[in-house]
């Protein structure tokens, strides 16, 4: 534990808190703003393990846009002012509960049985936003178009589908 | 404990938390959410194995993880919409509601 | 020697402190100034905003309190600290109590990118400009719980308008700085500001200078004017339009919190179009380059302010859906023509084909989409748009 500092400890701590609160709490917006936190908190992670321009990006993309996204659905289906789901779920949601605590276990006995607990790899190069672009336009130039065009497809699917459709009897 | 450890710990817990989130609640903005956590733990987990695992210098952990949000907003966004077409036809986003309707 | 002189006095105090905690005092002797100069230049910005505006409508401002009103902001500030701080009965206490923080934080963040003078940053970062970006993105989100907090659909409607408003217009932000980034090959301020540095004869090598500089300075104002909910785009909190929009329900100090959380934001957003486009903190001529850096960082920062000022006092306010309107149907198009002329300027060899070409480019694209924006005004059937 000594090897870890204080600052990654908060961190992990208030992103830990977040999450459980924006899957538990009562009111949809809470949720929401709960996973802003959640989100700023991994961000803020990203940034302690010097993955600068990731880190950012995250912030801008998650904090910025996804949660802003995820607010503005809940208040056009009006979620706001209603409350979500009891809880204490009854009956089968249960299993879900078990089931995740299932998975958690399993991981953390992977976690606490691998080589992760002992022994240190050497320091990553730094990801410099120059090295991350020659990457990307060298070796990963594919991903990267690929993403280019899907996230146009997304984009244009999204509207559609989301878009009022005309009514034929006025 | 390595903050190696420490990171793939932390993650394990988010992505728990998601998944019982994804799998309990009955709103459907809320199973969104939940799915939102768990690409988020298995980010952090590619950001943690590039900073302090075992390998020569590549930025691979660090543009995987930049695909990942790209390609996460993209799920966010198509998700939501589905959600919208579908509060405007059955007027509600209740899951326990919704799943069983006439296919 | 003065260009230098807070650096200078920096190192001095750091060097009376114990070696021990010397990383946390360099810290705070960085942070400190940053603290104290940007409210004191809000406090004389409200004065000159208000005497500014009070001459443009052919009356004088504030004039009562001190010489010719410069007393003014201390009259603002004991006022609103004595007001009484009313929260209505239904409002969600714990998110109208933190939202003015979690804007007063994200207003103060931005400044640590921007080079205020020569060796003058809090934080060099290598990705500068995504960080400002970034913060600029969460702080739609302290509108949002400002407004829905309040429980009053006043407020949430100028809640959702100035969201919604704020991600329109950040698109043409980033694309305009995108074509400078382009240009300059980095996201790091500092080394933008001194791929600015050099002067052709008489001229700086400014990025304003340029074609695609200046088609992309003036979107970017417009944007930043967008972004800061200042008029002419100021509907989500005009007062004649929804009262007062998201701040509806906050009285007494955490009103004036707002108000400092806007005006330092729009100080920020300018702080970074003169990093970007007006060459930070380099001099305009060759001539005058004794002139310490920081003091052309705030001459230039006073400019634009007093634009911002002039722009509020004469443009009318627009409307939300030409608001929306302007953004993606002129301003995203035109941004991309920007960066095509940027690249074509970067590609093509020194001489009068580069500015030719970039300069086509954009007087092309700005004829076509201002025919295609004016030919939208035909006045339809009002119809409502709801969600189901």
């Amino acid at each position: 534990m000594r090897q870890m500092s204080a600052a990654f400890l908060i961190l992990a701590i208030v992103t830990m808190i977040a999450a459980c609160a924006a899957m538990t709490l009562r009111g949809l917006v809470h949720c929401a703003l709960a996973l802003a936190v959640a989100f700023a908190g991994i961000g803020t992670l990203y940034l302690s393990l010097g993955a600068q321009f990731l880190g950012l990006a995250q912030l801008l993309v998650y904090v910025g846009a996804i949660a802003v996204l995820i607010v503005f659905v809940i208040l056009l289906t009006r979620g706001g002012d209603g409350d979500a789901s009891p809880l204490i779920p009854t009956g089968l949601p249960i299993t879900g509960i078990v089931v995740a605590t299932t998975i958690l276990a399993l991981l953390a006995w992977a976690v606490f049985h691998s080589f992760a607990m002992h022994s240190l790899g050497p320091p990553a190069t730094p990801a410099t936003v120059r090295e991350l672009g020659t990457v990307l336009m060298a070796e990963y130039v594919l991903p990267l178009e690929v993403i280019g065009l899907m996230l146009t497809a997304a984009l244009i699917g999204a509207v559609v589908v989301a878009m009022k459709e005309k009514q034929d009897t006025q | 404990m390595t903050p190696l450890a420490g990171c793939l710990l932390v993650s394990s817990m988010l992505f728990a938390v998601g998944l019982a989130g994804a799998l309990t609640r009955r709103n459907t903005i809320l199973v969104l959410v939940g799915i939102e956590l768990m690409l988020n733990a298995a980010n952090l987990n590619f950001v943690a194995f590039w900073r302090f695992g075992h390998h020569a210098g590549v930025s691979t952990g660090v543009i995987f993880g930049l695909f990942s949000i790209a390609v996460a907003a993209a799920e966010a966004a198509v998700g939501l919409a589905l959600i919208l077409a579908v509060y405007r036809h059955t007027k509600t986003t209740d899951l326990s509601l919704l799943t069983g309707r006439a296919q | 020697m003065l260009d230098q002189v807070f650096v200078l006095l920096k190192h001095w105090l750091l060097g009376y402190s114990p070696a021990a905690i010397q990383p946390e005092v360099s810290i705070l002797l960085t942070i400190l100034p940053i603290l104290l100069v940007f409210p004191v230049l809000f406090a004389l910005t409200t004065v000159l905003e208000r005497k500014g505006l009070g001459r443009i409508q052919n009356r004088y401002g504030p004039n009562r309190v001190g010489f010719y009103g410069i007393l003014q902001p201390m009259a603002d500030a004991l006022k609103s600290l004595t007001k009484e701080d009313i929260v209505p009965a239904s409002a969600d206490r714990a998110v109208h109590f933190l939202a003015p923080l979690v804007l007063l934080a994200v207003a103060f963040l931005p400044y640590a990118v921007l080079p205020i003078g020569r060796n003058m940053i809090a934080a060099n970062l290598d990705a500068g400009v995504l960080f400002f970006f970034a913060i600029g993105a969460i702080s739609e989100l302290s509108v949002f719980m400002a407004g829905w907090s309040s429980r009053n659909k006043y407020s949430l409607l100028g809640a959702m308008r100035a969201v919604a408003q704020m991600i329109s217009y950040e698109v043409p932000l980033l694309l305009s700085s995108i074509a400078v980034i382009m240009a300059a090959g980095s996201l790091n301020t500092v080394e933008i500001v001194n791929k600015q540095a050099g002067f052709s004869g008489i001229f700086p090598h400014w990025y304003v200078l340029t074609p695609w500089g200046f088609a992309g300075f003036v979107l970017f104002m417009i944007a930043a004017t967008a972004e800061t909910n200042r008029s002419p785009f100021d509907l989500p909190e005009g007062e004649s339009e929804i009262i007062a929009g998201y701040y509806l329900e906050y009285s007494g100090f955490k009103f004036a919190l707002f108000f400092l959380g806007e005006y330092l934001g729009m100080f920020a957003i300018s702080g970074l179009g003169i990093t970007l486009f007006l060459g930070g903190w380099g001099a305009p001529l060759p001539f005058l380059t004794w002139v310490p850096s920081w003091i052309w960082f705030f001459a230039k920062l006073l400019g634009l302010i007093i634009g911002f000022i002039w722009v509020r006092g004469t443009l009318p306010r627009l409307r939300m859906d030409q608001l929306m309107n302007f953004a993606w149907k002129f301003m995203l198009p035109m941004a991309l023509v920007v960066v095509v002329s940027a690249g074509a300027w970067r590609f093509l060899p020194q001489g009068v084909t580069r500015w030719l070409v970039s300069t086509l480019l954009l007087a092309v694209a700005y004829a076509l989409l201002a025919r295609g924006v004016e030919t939208r005004n035909k006045i339809a059937k009002r119809t409502y748009r709801f969600a189901e």
